[in-house]
C-alpha cells in the first residue's frame, strides 16, 4: 500500500469524523433541549473530532514510514549468506540496493545470485505487509481517536476552546520551523564537516595554500595530490567579491544619492523599479550572461591590448556579479539616506553649502555607519552567490589577486564536488560539506554584524 | 568694512564658481550611475534576446521522398510493431541521395546526411504509422533541418569564417544556397521547443520536461511555504509572548533571510535525501529546499501585512466575543491577504529562478521524459538553463537564451500580479 493512499485514506477518515462529530453534537444539543446548551459552535465539535481523528494517526504514519525502511533492510540483511555478512558494509548494501531495484523494476533475474532473489521477494512480501499493516494501523488509530472523542461530546464540552489550543500549538510548530531549518543546517553541514576533519586535520584546511580534491586512487595516479587547502578557494571568492564591490558600490551609492536627492519624483518613480529588475533576473541568466558574452568580450578586449586574459577570469564573473549587486546596494542606501532627518539637510544648506558639499560633508557621514552595513550585507551576498562563479569563473585553484586569471570559489568547489555520484565516506565529498561549515559562518558573521550597524544607526534618529 | 572682509568675499566668489562646477560634476555623476545602471540592464536583455530570437523558428527542408517499402524494409502486410521498426534513417538518406544525384563517395555522402536533423526519420516513420497506404508512393516532404544547417540558412554562420573553423562546411553551404535557389527550404515557428523535452540534438530539444518539474517544483513549494509562512506570522504577530523563544525565532528568521542559497542545497542533500532517503532529483524535495528558503521572505512580509491591519478591526471583532483565532482567521487574515499574497508571490518567484541549491539534490541529471508527478526525476527551468548553457553545441546558446526568456516572461508576470495586488491594497 502506497503512503500517499494511506495518507489519503486518512483525510477521508478525518473528513468523515468531522462530519460525525458535527452530526453527534447537534443530536446531543436537541435531546438536551436545543442548540443553545451546546458551549460551542456544531462545527467546532466537528473539528474536534477530525483533529483527534488525524492528528495522533499522522503521528504513527510519519513514525512507520520513518522506520519502514530500516526494519524491512535488517529482516532482510540477516537472511543474508554468511559470506555476504562478512562484506564489509559498503559492500553489503550494494548487494542489498541491487535486490531492491530487482524487487521494484524487475530485471534479468540471471544476474543475481540466488540469495539475492530470494531476497527480492522476501522484500516483496514484506513491502506488502508492511504497507497493509500501515493502512490498518492509522486507519484503527484515526477512527478510534475519532470514536473517544464522538462519545466525549455532551453540551458543556469546550469544544472551540480545545480546538484553538490545539490550533495555537500548529501555529507554534510553523514559526519553530525557522529555528529548526537552522538547526538543520549546522547539524548536517557539522556531522559531515567533523568526519572530514577526522581525516583531515583542521589546520591544514583552514592554512593549507593548495587545492586539489582529486584523491588518488592508484597509488602512481598523476595530478592527484588530494590537498585541501582552503586558502586559493577563500583568495579566488574574496577576489571576485572584491570585483563586484567596485562595480556596485560607486554606481549603486550614486544612483540612491541621484535618485534620492536630486531626482524628480516621477524620474525617480520609473527608474527604481527598472533598475531593480536586475535584482530580480535569475543568478543562473547572469552566469550565461558572463561566461558567454562578458568573458569573450574581455578576453577579445585585453588580447587587442596586448594583456594575456583567461577566458574564465575573475574580473568577468566578478564584473557581472557586481551588475547584479547594484539594486541592492542601492535600495540599502537609499532607505539610509532617506532616513537622515531633513532638518540637517535643511541646516546645512541654510548654510549656504551646495547639495553636492551637504551630501558629502553631512548626509555621507551621518549615513555611513549604515552604508557600511548594507555593503557588508551586499559582501555576504557575493561570498555566497553560486551560480554566476560556477557558470563563469574557472575550476583551478590558483593563488593569485589577479583578476584576469581564472580563480575558483568556495561555492564553486562545493557544487563541482556534489555534483554527480558521491560517495559519502571519501575526503573529497566531505569536504564540500566543511566549504559548506565555513560558508555558512563567514556570511553569517557578515549578517550578524551588518544587521546589527543597520539596526543600531537607524535608531538614532527615531 | 574692512579690508580683510573683502578679500574674504572676494575669495567666495572666486571659489563660487569651482563650487558650482563641482555640484554639476556630481550631478552629472549621479546620472551617470544611473544611466549606467540602465545599460548594463539594456545590455543584458539585448542580449539574450538577439541570441534567444532564432530558436523560436526552425528551419525545413523540401525533400522528395518515394516510401520505398523495400527501403523502408517493411511490406504492405506488416503489422504496426513492424512498421514502427522500419529503417526510416535509411529512408532518408535514400530521399538525401535522391535530392542531390551528383554527390558521389561515402565521405561526402555522409556530409549529405548531415543536412537533415535526426529527427526527419521519426517524421517520416510517424508519417507511415499514420497512413500505411504511402508506402509505395511519392511526395514531397518537409523535413527537418539540422541545426548546424539551420544555422547557416539563419544567417548565424557565414563563409567569412574561415572553413576550419565552422562546423558547417562549404560543401555543406553550396547544397543548402542550392536548395534555397530551388525554394527547397522554409522557416516555421519552432512549436517543438513548447511541446518537447530535452535532447542531445539541439533542433529537436525543448523546454516542456523543465517546465512541467519547474511547475511541480513550484507546487510543492506553494503548498509548504504559503500555509507554514502565513501560520508563522500569524504565531509571531497575534500569539506569541515576548520572552527568549520568540525572539530566538525572530533571529533565525532573519538570519535565514541572508543564508547562501547553496547551504540549502547541502541541508536537502545531507537531511532529505541521505537521511529520509527521499528519492533524488525529484521536485519534492527539491520543492521542500525551496519552500524552506522561501519561508523567510513569505514570513516577514506577511507580518508587515498583519501589522498593517488597524486595531479597530481586531478590537471590533473581540467587542462582538470573537475568540483571538476567529479574530485572526475571520478578519485579519482576510484584510492582510492582498499584502500576504504579494510578499508569497515575490516568494514564488525567486524559488522559480533559483537553481543552485537544486544543483546538490540532483536536479541536473539529463531527464527527456516529462514527470508524471512530484517523485519523478525530473529538471526546472533555471536548471535547464544551466544544463544548456554548458553544451559546447551553438545550437544550444540560442535554446538556452530562449529558455532564458520564457523563464524571465514567467518572471514577469509573476512580479506584474504582485504589484497589482500591492495597487489594489494600497487604494483601500
Amino acid at each position: 500500500m502506497q503512503t500517499s493512499t494511506v495518507f489519503l485514506t486518512l483525510l477521508a477518515l478525518c473528513l468523515v469524523s468531522f462530519f460525525v462529530g458535527r452530526q453527534r453534537s447537534r443530536m446531543v444539543a436537541s435531546a438536551a433541549g436545543g442548540m443553545q446548551v451546546l458551549h460551542s459552535l456544531p462545527k467546532h465539535y466537528g473539528y474536534m473530532t477530525a483533529l483527534w481523528a488525524g492528528l495522533p494517526a499522522l503521528l504513527v504514519l510519519v513514525t512507520w514510514v520513518g522506520v519502514e525502511g530500516s526494519v524491512i533492510r535488517g529482516i532482510v540483511v540477516s537472511e543474508f549468506p554468511v559470506e555476504i555478512l562478512r562484506l564489509s558494509d559498503s559492500e553489503i548494501g550494494l548487494y542489498y540496493n541491487q535486490l531492491v531495484s530487482f524487487a521494484i523494476s524487475g530485471g534479468d533475474a540471471s544476474l543475481l545470485d540466488p540469495a539475492q532473489v530470494a531476497g527480492a521477494e522476501q522484500y516483496s512480501a514484506l513491502v506488502s505487509q508492511s504497507g497493509n499493516l500501515k493502512l490498518l494501523l492509522v486507519s484503527v488509530v484515526a477512527i478510534l481517536g475519532g470514536a473517544l472523542t464522538v462519545i466525549r461530546i455532551t453540551p458543556v464540552l469546550r469544544a472551540r476552546n480545545s480546538v484553538e489550543s490545539i490550533f495555537t500549538w500548529i501555529l507554534f510548530a510553523c514559526s519553530s520551523i525557522a529555528v529548526l531549518t537552522t538547526l538543520g543546517i549546522v547539524l548536517s553541514v557539522l556531522f559531515e564537516a567533523v568526519r572530514f576533519f577526522q581525516t583531515i586535520p583542521v589546520q591544514d584546511f583552514l592554512f593549507g595554500l593548495q587545492w586539489s580534491p582529486q584523491m588518488a586512487i592508484r597509488l602512481d595516479q598523476v595530478g592527484a595530490s588530494g590537498s585541501f587547502g582552503f586558502v586559493p578557494l577563500l583568495v579566488g571568492t574574496l577576489l571576485i567579491s572584491a570585483v563586484a564591490m567596485v562595480i556596485a558600490v560607486p554606481v549603486g551609492l550614486m544612483s540612491a544619492i541621484y535618485l534620492s536627492e536630486y531626482a524628480s519624483r516621477r524620474f525617480r518613480a520609473v527608474t527604481k523599479p527598472v533598475l531593480e529588475i536586475l535584482a530580480g533576473v535569475p543568478t543562473v541568466v547572469y552566469g550565461f550572461f558572463a561566461a558567454l558574452t562578458v568573458a569573450p568580450f574581455i578576453r577579445n578586449f585585453g588580447e587587442s591590448l596586448g594583456l594575456t586574459v583567461a577566458s574564465e577570469s575573475a574580473l568577468a564573473a566578478g564584473l557581472v556579479m557586481g551588475i547584479m549587486i547594484i539594486p541592492f546596494v542601492m535600495s540599502l542606501s537609499d532607505d539610509i539616506i532617506n532616513a537622515v532627518p531633513d532638518s540637517m539637510r535643511e541646516a546645512s544648506l541654510g548654510m549656504g553649502a551646495t547639495m553636492n558639499e551637504t551630501i558629502r560633508k553631512v548626509l555621507l557621514p551621518a549615513a555611513l555607519p549604515g552604508i557600511v552595513g548594507g555593503i557588508l550585507l551586499a559582501v555576504s551576498r557575493a561570498i555566497g552567490e553560486t551560480m554566476i562563479v560556477v557558470m563563469a569563473a574557472g575550476l583551478s585553484a590558483k593563488l593569485t589577486i589577479n583578476p584576469l586569471e581564472a580563480v575558483t570559489t568556495i561555492t564553486v568547489q562545493i557544487v563541482t564536488l556534489l555534483v554527480g555520484d558521491q560517495e559519502f565516506d571519501s575526503p573529497k565529498t566531505l569536504a564540500a560539506f566543511a566549504l559548506g561549515l565555513v560558508l555558512f559562518f563567514v556570511t553569517l558573521l557578515l549578517n550578524v554584524v551588518a544587521l546589527y550597524v543597520v539596526r543600531r544607526y537607524r535608531e538614532q534618529y527615531e | 568694512m574692512s579690508k580683510g572682509s573683502f578679500k574674504n568675499t572676494e575669495l567666495i566668489e572666486a571659489s563660487l564658481k569651482k563650487r558650482y562646477a563641482k555640484e554639476k560634476r556630481f550631478q552629472w555623476y549621479g546620472r551617470l550611475a544611473v544611466m549606467l545602471g540602465f545599460v548594463f540592464l539594456f545590455i543584458l536583455l539585448f542580449d539574450i534576446v538577439s541570441k534567444g530570437t532564432p530558436a523560436f523558428t526552425q528551419k525545413y527542408l523540401l525533400v522528395p521522398v518515394h516510401f520505398d517499402a523495400e527501403v523502408i524494409d517493411v511490406s504492405s502486410s506488416s503489422t504496426a510493431q513492424e512498421l514502427r521498426a522500419g529503417d526510416y534513417a535509411g529512408l532518408a538518406k535514400k530521399s538525401m541521395r535522391e535530392l542531390f544525384p551528383e554527390v558521389s563517395g561515402r565521405k561526402e555522402k555522409r556530409q549529405l546526411y548531415r543536412l537533415l536533423s535526426l529527427g526527419a526519420e521519426y517524421q517520416l516513420q510517424d508519417m507511415v504509422m499514420a497512413e500505411p497506404s504511402l508506402l509505395g508512393e511519392s511526395r514531397e516532404v518537409w523535413l527537418l533541418a539540422h541545426s548546424q544547417a539551420a544555422s547557416y540558412l539563419k544567417g548565424q554562420v557565414t563563409r567569412d569564417v574561415p572553413e576550419e573553423e565552422r562546423r558547417v562546411k562549404d560543401l555543406h553551404m553550396d547544397w543548402l544556397d542550392s536548395l534555397q535557389q530551388d525554394d527547397r527550404t522554409e522557416t516555421r515557428f519552432n512549436w517543438m521547443f513548447f511541446t518537447e523535452g530535452d535532447s542531445r540534438e539541439p533542433e529537436l530539444a525543448g523546454i516542456r520536461a523543465a517546465l512541467h518539474g519547474s511547475f511541480f517544483t513550484l507546487i510543492v513549494t506553494f503548498l509548504l511555504a504559503f500555509p507554514i509562512g502565513v501560520f508563522a506570522a500569524v504565531y509571531l504577530e497575534e500569539f506569541a509572548p515576548r520572552n527568549r523563544i520568540t525572539d530566538l525565532i525572530e533571529i533565525n528568521i532573519n538570519n535565514l533571510a541572508a543564508v547562501p542559497s547553496i547551504v540549502f542545497g547541502l541541508l536537502g542533500l545531507a537531511v532529505f535525501i541521505n537521511f529520509f532517503e527521499l528519492p533524488r532529483s525529484a521536485p519534492l524535495v527539491g520543492g521542500i529546499v525551496l519552500s524552506l528558503m522561501t519561508l523567510p521572505t513569505i514570513i516577514i512580509t506577511s507580518r508587515a501585512a498583519i501589522q498593517a491591519v488597524s486595531p479597530s478591526i481586531r478590537e471590533a471583532a473581540m467587542g462582538v466575543g470573537a475568540s483571538k483565532l476567529q479574530t485572526v482567521f475571520h478578519h485579519v487574515l482576510p484584510v492582510a491577504m492582498p499584502g500576504i499574497l504579494t510578499g508569497s508571490i515575490i516568494g514564488m518567484a525567486q524559488a522559480l529562478g533559483e537553481s543552485a541549491p537544486l544543483l546538490m539534490i540532483g536536479m541536473v541529471a539529463f531527464i527527456m521524459d516529462v514527470p508524471g508527478g512530484v517523485t519523478d526525476p525530473s529538471t526546472v527551468l533555471p536548471v535547464q538553463v544551466f544544463l544548456w548553457a554548458d553544451s559546447p553545441e551553438r545550437g544550444f546558446t540560442e535554446k538556452t537564451s530562449a529558455a532564458i526568456m520564457v523563464l524571465m516572461g514567467f518572471l514577469i508576470v509573476m512580479n506584474a500580479f504582485a504589484i497589482y495586488l500591492r495597487k489594489r491594497f494600497e487604494l483601500k
